[in-house]
């Protein structure tokens, strides 16, 4: 089943001269209107003219999300007010969020993404889909709402918590699909057993669309045998506009439109291309975004790329699951989290000390986030209600600032550990 | 004698909540030479608060602060208690009576009497209340 088939099964060669023409005429969109991109390329001594052929992409500088954090909110936007119609809001590295601007082609090409990946996993106009992602500031909730609308499918908008409602709407609304974290649809199992239900026997659902946090091969098989579902990944970010790709029925990589974004793999130290079907960084250039464009974004996520024509007859390149990050990002239920915002967000607060150690786990197939401090000497008071105070003032200021709620823990000072050089404050324990 | 007499300085030591702590603490003061007098331990999950009346406040102080305990005086009073059915009424009336709260207590059962040892949010206020009211005040000598 195909949503566009003319595009999503064109030929290789017509997909990359599309491509070319698409890229080229970004670069002199950019290079004349956003001053950001026009010094960008002149201090990487590139002009528009040099654009000649596809892999003349290589010459164009790379974005960061620094870049993003840098301009905020929205320096770099090429969007007029007038134009713009929606904001998205990410946490950024350090402190300040990363705000994402959309026109409304850019909705539109966010949505028919979405409405190509959802075809390609089997779902129609007679599928009923669940999205238990967060609606608001995040995109998982909006950005498969409008994609499941737009393939007719009926939504039921049930967005993130109440596990157990989640579950009765399941069954009685007849939902044959659901979009969550893959953590949270084990979850949802687990919570349905102890409720008497049997997802698979039970109620109608047959698809996963799963992601927003890595997962596994090995996830994915115990989903399927337990929970009776096929389990596909999705894939996107928000500087890219949100979820955007998924999984066909092969379940062999993530289709990227080819006529939306271009896809390289570089190596994380140089920068230089991989090898085909190397890992290495995940680079997109989103080809046709209006209010913030990406050029060769650095996604950070380390993963191998399959140019090859899929059994499903679709040409565009597939992504596989991605492996790991070049950088120290977590993902805590879906949300990415920096070691570098919680020392922020520590920093500011005088009772407890500078050093800390952040341990990951996952608990009834939920992520768990313990932040440990040191208490300050200054700040010892004999009352336990005191300590206890502390400790919820540090855990509400780490929510305000991850978006995600952390356990915290006051070690006496001197005993958490000192570091020279890199510091490895993280200890994650969770096996995907 | 004067209200300030009866003000105890009590020493209140930050733990985390893992075997071996209190014995480094209780080792430390043997080394010192300080005789602790009562004792207390609150605990709250990862973390606890121990709680002591020692003899040699000062020295008990140095000794574990330069061991890296973080390290706390609280003043804190002792009444002594009659042995009998009622003692403790007695004393907690009174303090009810005069809106003073008790933020913590433990008991000190000495060689000739029985001390209830408070933590209250107006040191002073109870121990002229207390006195006030025929109660009697222990003396901790705690300089």
């Amino acid at each position: 089943m195909f949503w566009e088939p003319k595009i999503e099964t064109m030929p290789v060669e017509d997909l990359h001269r599309m491509q070319y023409k698409l890229l080229k005429s970004l670069v002199y969109r950019l290079y004349s209107f956003s001053e950001f991109y026009h010094r960008r390329m002149e201090d990487a001594g590139v002009h528009p003219d040099d654009i000649r052929m596809l892999s003349d992409v290589k010459k164009l500088p790379f974005m960061f999300k620094r870049d993003l954090r840098d301009n905020y909110p929205d320096k770099i936007f090429t969007a007029t007010p007038e134009e713009l119609v929606r904001y998205h809001v990410s946490s950024g590295t350090t402190g300040k969020p990363t705000v994402v601007g959309y026109t409304a082609n850019d909705l539109e090409s966010w949505t028919v993404s979405l409405a190509r990946a959802l075809t390609s996993i089997g779902l129609t106009s007679r599928d009923v889909v669940q999205v238990s992602y967060g609606y608001g500031l995040f995109t998982g909730g909006l950005g498969l709402h409008y994609g499941a609308e737009r393939i007719g499918a009926t939504v039921i908008p049930t967005s993130v918590g109440n596990t157990e409602r989640q579950i009765e709407l399941m069954q009685d609304l007849k939902a044959t699909a659901i979009c969550c974290t893959p953590s949270y649809m084990l979850h949802m199992g687990e919570v349905a057993e102890k409720m008497g239900i049997s997802l698979q026997k039970d109620t109608q659902l047959r698809v996963g669309v799963l992601g927003a946090e890595p997962w596994s091969e090995r996830m994915r098989t115990r989903m399927q045998e337990d929970l009776g579902i096929r389990a596909y990944d999705i894939y996107g970010t928000s500087e890219l506009s949100g979820p955007l790709f998924t999984e066909c029925t092969e379940q062999k990589g993530f289709h990227v439109w080819g006529d939306f974004a271009l896809t390289e793999i570089v190596d994380p130290q140089t920068g230089e291309p991989v090898a085909p079907g190397e890992k290495g960084e995940l680079t997109m250039t989103i080809l046709k975004k209006e209010a913030l464009p990406m050029v060769r974004f650095r996604i950070g996520d380390v993963t191998s790329m399959d140019e090859g024509v899929c059994a499903c007859g679709r040409t565009h390149p597939r992504v596989m699951r991605i492996t790991g990050r070049v950088d120290d990002m977590l993902i805590i239920r879906g949300i990415n989290v920096f070691p570098s915002q919680i020392e922020h967000a520590l920093m500011s607060i005088p009772q407890v000390g500078k050093h800390f150690m952040i341990e990951v786990d996952r608990k009834m197939e939920l992520d768990t986030l313990l932040v440990r401090v040191e208490v300050a000497p200054e700040a010892f008071s004999d009352k336990i209600t005191d300590l206890m105070n502390l400790k919820a003032m540090v855990a509400g200021k780490l929510r305000s600032v991850l978006n995600v709620n952390a356990d915290v823990e006051l070690a006496e000072p001197g005993t958490l550990p000192r570091f020279e050089g890199k510091a490895k404050r993280v200890i994650d324990r969770r096996k995907l | 004698m004067d209200t300030e007499d009866y003000v105890i300085r009590q020493i209140s030591v930050f733990s985390e909540n893992r075997p071996g702590r209190l014995a480094a603490m209780a080792k430390a003061l043997e080394e010192e030479k300080v005789n602790i007098l009562a004792f207390s331990i609150a605990e709250a999950g990862e973390f606890g608060v121990v709680r002591a009346l020692v003899d040699q406040p000062e020295k008990a102080y140095k000794k574990l602060s330069s061991l890296g305990f973080v390290v706390s005086f609280t003043e804190v009073i002792g009444v002594r208690m009659r042995d009998e059915p009622g003692g403790l009424y007695e004393v907690a009336r009174i303090l009810g009576e005069a809106k003073i709260n008790i933020e913590y207590s433990y008991a000190y059962s000495g060689k000739e009497m029985a001390v209830l040892i408070l933590r209250v949010d107006n040191t002073r206020e109870a121990i002229k209340q207390i006195r006030a009211h025929g109660g009697e005040m222990a003396r901790i000598p705690s300089r």
